[in-house]
C-alpha cells in the first residue's frame, strides 16, 4: 500500500501526531533493538514465510468468511458476513500476533516471554506460542480479571505458563500492562514482551498491526473472490484495537469502504462507567504512547468499565487516534446490555457463541445492516469465540454453572 | 543562578557530595509531606526530589507505586502539591519535581513549568520522557532557566549516554540498575565503570538513584558521584505519617549524611 494513510508510522513511530516512545530510559535500548530486528525480519522473506507457514499449519488460516444468513434476516437489510477469527487455534485473533512476536523473540535469541492479559485471550495465545517454540512464559493478569476468567487462567497454567495476579491499582488490564513493563525493564536482556494490542511504545503498535493485518488482507481477497466486490461497511470492536487495526488496514485505501470501530459504552456516560476512549477521551500519554486516553483533569488515568474484559482499557492504539482525527474510521459505542443480549441472539440464530468483545461489533454491524439494502454487504470482524465468557454471562443472567477451579 | 547550579558549585568548592532524598507528595497527606520535607532539610538534605503521584508509574517499584496509589486515594491533586510547596518554609534548598509526562501534558508544558517555578521548584525529572520526545519541554524549560534533568540507565549505549549527558541540565540522573526503583542489597560494579566513563564525557554533576538505601551504598558512591538519591527507603518509612515515622526518617537521613 502506498497512500499517506497506510504509510504510517514514520521512523519515530508517529501516526500523525500520535505514537512515539514515552518510556523510562532503561527500555530505550531494547526498543531500538526491537525496531532494528523487526525491520530486518519484515524484509526477510524466510521470516515471513515461517510466519505464514505457522499461520496456515498451526493457527488454521485462512479463517473463513461466513455468510450469517439468519443474522442478516433478523437485521432485515444488508447481507452480513463474518470474518471468523473465532475459528483460529485458541479461539481468537490474538494468536496471529503471538506467533509473529514469538518468532521475533526467537530471532533475537530471547528465551523468555512475558505478556499482559485482560480477558485472558492474549495470555492464552502467548502461552500457546511459548509452548510451541519451547520458551518460558509469564503472564500478568489483573486480580479482578483472574476472577472473571477462570477458564483462561487454567488454560495458561496447563500450557506451562506462570500466571501472576496483579493486585496493584485497578487490578485489571491497565495494571497488568504496568507490571509487564516493569518486569521487562529488569529482564530485557533475555526477555521479549509480547504486547497484546496495537498499543505501547514504538515499534509495538506497528508490529502488532502488521501481524494482525492478515485478517483484513484475507477478508478483502475473500470478498472479491466470493462476492465479486468489496464490502460497503467493515465493523470491528476496539479495546486497545488490534483486531480492528488488523481488519481495517487492508481497506484504508478503498475510499468507498466505510470503516467503523465499536467501543464499549459500558453502563453509562460518566467517567468510570465505560471504556469508550476515542469517543470520550483526550490525547494524552499511557503505557508509553501518545494517543487518546481516558483520564481526569490532572492526567491521572481514569477507571473504566465494560462487561467485556478485553475492551476494559482506558487507552487505545495510536493509529486509531490518527484514523479518528483523519476521519478515515468512524468510532461508535455499544453498551453492556446490548452486547449481553447479542451473546444470546447470535448464539441462537447462528449457532456461534461470540466473545463479549465480538458481540459489541455484531450489535453495531446489525444496526448498520438494517439501515442498508439487500444489495449491500456489511463485514464484521468476528474476533473471538464466547466460550471464555460463559461463566460471566451465566452469572449476569443469574444462572449457575459449576465453577471450574483453576 | 538556578539554585541547583548554585548547590553543585558550592558543594564542589567544599568537596562535598549532595544528599538528595525523594518523597511522595501527599503520602499520607500534604501536611505530612511538609513536615517530612522540613525534617529532611533540617537533617542535612541538599536537595529534595518531590514525587508527583501518578496512576501508572511504570518506572517505579512496589514501594513508591503504593505510595502514589495511597496519595491519589487521599485525593492528592497537582495544584494542591504546588500550593503546598509555595507555602513550604524551607526554601533554602532546591526542589526538583519528579513528574510523569502525562501530568505535564495534561496541564500544558508551559503552565506546568510556570506553576512549578512559582512554587519553588528549580527543576524537573520526567522519568517517561526520553530525550527524543523532550525537545519542546527542553526548550521551554531552558527559556525559564528551569532544569530538565535527564536519566541514563545501565542499558544505555555509550554514544546515547553521551548525547543524553549533553542535554541534561542541573545534573544527570544515573539509574544504578536495570529495572524499577526500590531498595537493593548492593550496587552493581558496572555502575562504577559507567560513572567513571561519564565523568570523562561531561561536566554536569552525576547523581545516582534507584536502589540506593543504605550507608554502605552511599560510601561506595561518594568517590565517584556528585550526589545520591534515596527514595524507596524513605517512602517506606513515611507511610504512616506519625511521630515515630518522623523519627525514623530523621535517623535514616542522619546515617546517610554521615556516610557521605
Amino acid at each position: 500500500m502506498s497512500s499517506a494513510l497506510a504509510n504510517q508510522p514514520d521512523v519515530r513511530g508517529r501516526f500523525g501526531p500520535y505514537g512515539g516512545r514515552y518510556v523510562p530510559e532503561t527500555l530505550m535500548a531494547a526498543l531500538a533493538q526491537l525496531d532494528d530486528e523487526y525491520a530486518k525480519a519484515r524484509a526477510d522473506s524466510s521470516f515471513q514465510s515461517a510466519f505464514e507457514h505457522h499461520l496456515k499449519t498451526y493457527v488454521g488460516r485462512p479463517s473463513m468468511l461466513y455468510f450469517a444468513e439468519r443474522l442478516t434476516e433478523k437485521a432485515g437489510g444488508a447481507r452480513i458476513y463474518l470474518k471468523r477469527e473465532d475459528m483460529n487455534h485458541t479461539g481468537a485473533h490474538k494468536i496471529n500476533n503471538c506467533i509473529g512476536q514469538a518468532l521475533l523473540a526467537k530471532r533475537m535469541g530471547k528465551p523468555r516471554i512475558i505478556a499482559e492479559t485482560g480477558a485472558g485471550q492474549h495470555g492464552v495465545a502467548s502461552a500457546t506460542a511459548a509452548a510451541l517454540f519451547g520458551m518460558s512464559c509469564q503472564v500478568y493478569m489483573g486480580e479482578e480479571d483472574v476472577r472473571r476468567q477462570t477458564l483462561n487462567v487454567f488454560k495458561m497454567k496447563a500450557l506451562g505458563a506462570t500466571v501472576m495476579p496483579v493486585t496493584s491499582g485497578s487490578r485489571t488490564l491497565r495494571d497488568a500492562t504496568n507490571e509487564a513493563l516493569r518486569d521487562w525493564m529488569a529482564s530485557v536482556a533475555h526477555t521479549h514482551y509480547i504486547i497484546g494490542s496495537v498499543v505501547g511504545p514504538h515499534p509495538f503498535p506497528k508490529i502488532v498491526r502488521d501481524f494482525q493485518s492478515v485478517i483484513g488482507r484475507e477478508a478483502r481477497e475473500q470478498c472479491l473472490e466470493q462476492l465479486g466486490r468489496l464490502p460497503d461497511t467493515v465493523v470491528a470492536s476496539v479495546g486497545g484495537g488490534s483486531n480492528a487495526a488488523g481488519m481495517f488496514y487492508a481497506f484504508l485505501d478503498d475510499a468507498q469502504v466505510e470503516l467503523v470501530g465499536v467501543e464499549a459504552a459500558g453502563r453509562g456516560e460518566g467517567l468510570g462507567q465505560h471504556a469508550a476512549t476515542l469517543s470520550h477521551g483526550k490525547p494524552g500519554v499511557l503505557h508509553g504512547t501518545f494517543s487518546y486516553v481516558l483520564q481526569d483533569s490532572d492526567g491521572q488515568t481514569a477507571a473504566v468499565h465494560s462487561i467485556s474484559a478485553g475492551l476494559d482499557y482506558p487507552g487505545v492504539g495510536p493509529e486509531h487516534s490518527y484514523w479518528k482525527d483523519t476521519g478515515r474510521v468512524r468510532y461508535t459505542q455499544v453498551g453492556d446490555d446490548e452486547a449481553l443480549r447479542m451473546f444470546s441472539t447470535c448464539s441462537r440464530l447462528e449457532g456461534v457463541l461470540p466473545a463479549l468483545e465480538t458481540a459489541h461489533a455484531v450489535v453495531e454491524g446489525m444496526r448498520l445492516a438494517s439501515q442498508r439494502g439487500r444489495q449491500d454487504v456489511v463485514l464484521i470482524c468476528f474476533s473471538g469465540r464466547g466460550d471464555k465468557d460463559c461463566y460471566e454471562v451465566a452469572r449476569l443472567q443469574g444462572e449457575e454453572i459449576e465453577p471450574l477451579q483453576p | 543562578m538556578n539554585p541547583i547550579d548554585a548547590l553543585f558549585q558550592r558543594l564542589r568548592t567544599q568537596g562535598r557530595k549532595a544528599f538528595m532524598p525523594f518523597l511522595t507528595a501527599g503520602d499520607p497527606d500534604l501536611a505530612a509531606t511538609s513536615r517530612f520535607a522540613a525534617a529532611l532539610a533540617e537533617c542535612g538534605a541538599d536537595l529534595l526530589e518531590i514525587g508527583f503521584p501518578y496512576s501508572d508509574p511504570i518506572a517505579d517499584g512496589p514501594v513508591i507505586q503504593a505510595s502514589y496509589t495511597r496519595a491519589l486515594e487521599r485525593g492528592a491533586r497537582v495544584e494542591d502539591i504546588f500550593e503546598t510547596f509555595s507555602r513550604f518554609p524551607v526554601h533554602n534548598i532546591p526542589l526538583v519535581a519528579m513528574a510523569s509526562y502525562s501530568l505535564i501534558h495534561r496541564l500544558g508544558a508551559e503552565a506546568f513549568l510556570d506553576r512549578a517555578a512559582q512554587s519553588g521548584f528549580s527543576g524537573a525529572i520526567v522519568p517517561d520522557l526520553p530525550f527524543e520526545e523532550s525537545e519542546t519541554l527542553s526548550r521551554l524549560a531552558a527559556a525559564r532557566d528551569f532544569k530538565l534533568i535527564h536519566l541514563v540507565a545501565p542499558t544505555t549505549p555509550r554514544e546515547r549516554a553521551r548525547a543524553i549527558a549533553q542535554r541534561s541540565t542541573g545534573f544527570l540522573y544515573c539509574v544504578s540498575v536495570a529495572g524499577i526503583t526500590g531498595e537493593r542489597d548492593r550496587l552493581p560494579t558496572e555502575l562504577l565503570d559507567q560513572l567513571a566513563w561519564l565523568r570523562g564525557q561531561t561536566d554536569v554533576p552525576l547523581c545516582v538513584g534507584f536502589g540506593v538505601s543504605k550507608p554502605e551504598h552511599v560510601r561506595t558512591l561518594r568517590d565517584v558521584a556528585d550526589g545520591v538519591i534515596v527514595g524507596s527507603a524513605f517512602v517506606r518509612l513515611m507511610a504512616n505519617g506519625d511521630p515515630q515515622s518522623l523519627d525514623a526518617v530523621k535517623s535514616l537521613a542522619r546515617s546517610l549524611v554521615e556516610a557521605l
